[in-house]
């Protein structure tokens, strides 16, 4: 093994230094909101949360009152110092967690929470990071809400680095984060959205609903020559296809980021 | 800490003794990975053992000669899942082992497309530990980690290192790719140790 592995860039000291400490927290619901039929958008108070990175998850642990615990990761749609956490939570046929966060979790409820978590499937700008390579997300579905976090805080910081947002969604009525990435596309950081639409599609659309293909991919990413910086998130099978296509399309693996949600 | 969440109930009440806590049941096979799948055919397959004197290499062919066990276990995601009564067949860290020298008490896995974990290596011998490359009957798929990949399953799943092409002794622990980007330095489910 005398090629050097290659995806431990990040020294233990600098990844500890880069996020905050994990632990746990009391987290009061402040408000709610119906993001799309299937999902609502829940934004949290956390007293002594430490802040956390674009892309980070927490933990959210419910107690039933016979003691039985269910526990589940969500990616945070947030970022930054403050203690004010916004998760977009989609609910899965069969789900145990999600339903009772989509439906049930009201103004004032109180949860436990474990984060930030994840040092790896983070972006921070430009100015501190020095990297200045371009951005590509794609999302699968919910898969977005991280990505959401990357692109809100690549605005908020004023960063110039290209960014694009590839977004594979249902339908219209389907797109987390809606009005929020009208407004990020037309801030000054540059940020380009690109739509994939599986089911139905807007009215006057040129393509056919369908699965994303290689090619509306290719068209889509920035090409492999100008070495972006590749996040995809969605579920396995998204991630999957998405991440052996830009291998094909000459992309370095070392620099596509992945992360999938599962099950129930 | 912990308190009752007003309106929640959750869903199952037989509690399986064989779940550690925190974990749910799931019927699929968890995925975990930081980036692309790495394709790795086995006729390039090779597998090292580095210690502090030397190397021992299996190729495929060679791996295949060894003795072949069949594990029957229960594996646990760090994100919260859990499957019960998994099937295996791969080549026992005893075996491995059999001819290894080494003073060094510690390992680090590496695996194709540059990811490590770190175990301590009593962790990975007496029946603890195995190089797997069957699931269910069928051969790994790429996705959960083919053609090979560590299993371990006593701890969290992330050190069952996918595409494993070999392990380097240490002689102290120090953390892999995982542990560095926010994952526990052991990781034993039934102690919950998740995160640093």
């Amino acid at each position: 093994m005398s090629d050097a592995p290659t995806a431990q860039a990040v020294a233990p000291s600098a990844a500890l230094q880069a996020v905050p400490r994990s632990g746990w927290h009391v987290a009061t619901v402040a408000a709610t909101h119906r993001e799309t039929p299937n999902a609502t958008r829940i934004e949290l108070d956390v007293p002594g949360w430490p802040g956390n990175a674009a892309g980070q998850h927490l933990d959210v642990r419910l107690t039933a009152p016979d003691g039985y615990q269910a526990t589940r990761s969500y990616s945070i749609a947030s970022s930054g110092s403050s203690t004010r956490v916004v998760l977009a939570v989609d609910k899965l046929p069969d789900g145990e967690v999600s339903p009772y966060l989509v439906d049930d979790v009201r103004d004032g409820d109180m949860l436990e929470v474990h984060g930030p978590l994840g040092a790896f499937f983070v972006w921070a700008p430009a100015a501190e990071t020095g990297d200045r390579r371009p951005v590509q997300l794609i999302a699968g579905g919910s898969g977005v809400v991280p990505l959401y976090a990357m692109a809100h805080a690549h605005a908020g910081a004023d960063d110039p680095t290209p960014f694009r947002l590839l977004y594979s969604v249902r339908t219209p009525d389907d797109v987390y984060f809606d009005d929020e990435l009208g407004t990020l596309a037309d801030s000054a950081a540059p940020l380009r959205l690109d739509f994939v639409y599986t089911r139905r599609t807007p009215d006057g659309w040129a393509t056919a609903p369908g699965r994303i293909t290689r090619e509306a991919l290719e068209a889509a990413v920035f090409p492999a020559s100008e070495r972006p910086r590749v996040f995809v998130c969605g579920s396995t099978g998204f991630v999957e296809r998405v991440a052996d296509w830009l291998v094909m399309l000459g992309h370095d693996p070392r620099s596509i980021r992945t992360e999938r949600y599962g099950g129930t | 800490m912990s308190f009752i969440t007003r309106g929640f109930s959750g869903r199952s009440r037989e509690r399986d003794d064989r779940l550690p806590p925190g974990q749910t049941l799931v019927g699929d096979f968890p995925v975990l990975s930081a980036g692309p799948t790495p394709e790795v055919d086995t006729e390039d397959w090779e597998f090292t053992i580095r210690t502090e004197t030397g190397a021992h290499s299996w190729n495929w062919d060679e791996f295949m000669a060894l003795k072949i066990e069949d594990v029957d276990t229960d594996i646990h995601c760090v994100t919260h899942w859990s499957k019960l009564g998994t099937r295996w067949r791969g080549v026992s860290l005893d075996t491995l082992f059999e001819d290894v020298e080494t003073e060094y008490d510690y390992v680090m896995a590496h695996s194709y497309g540059g990811y490590t974990t770190n175990v301590p290596l009593d962790e990975l011998l007496d029946g603890k530990s195995w190089v797997a490359f069957e699931f269910d009957g069928e051969p790994l798929d790429p996705e959960h980690g083919g053609p090979a990949r560590l299993l371990v399953p006593h701890l969290y799943f992330w050190k069952s290192a996918k595409w494993v092409r070999g392990l380097v002794m240490m002689d102290q622990d120090e953390p892999g790719f995982w542990e560095q980007n926010g994952y526990h330095i052991h990781g034993d489910p039934w102690k919950e140790e998740r995160y640093w």
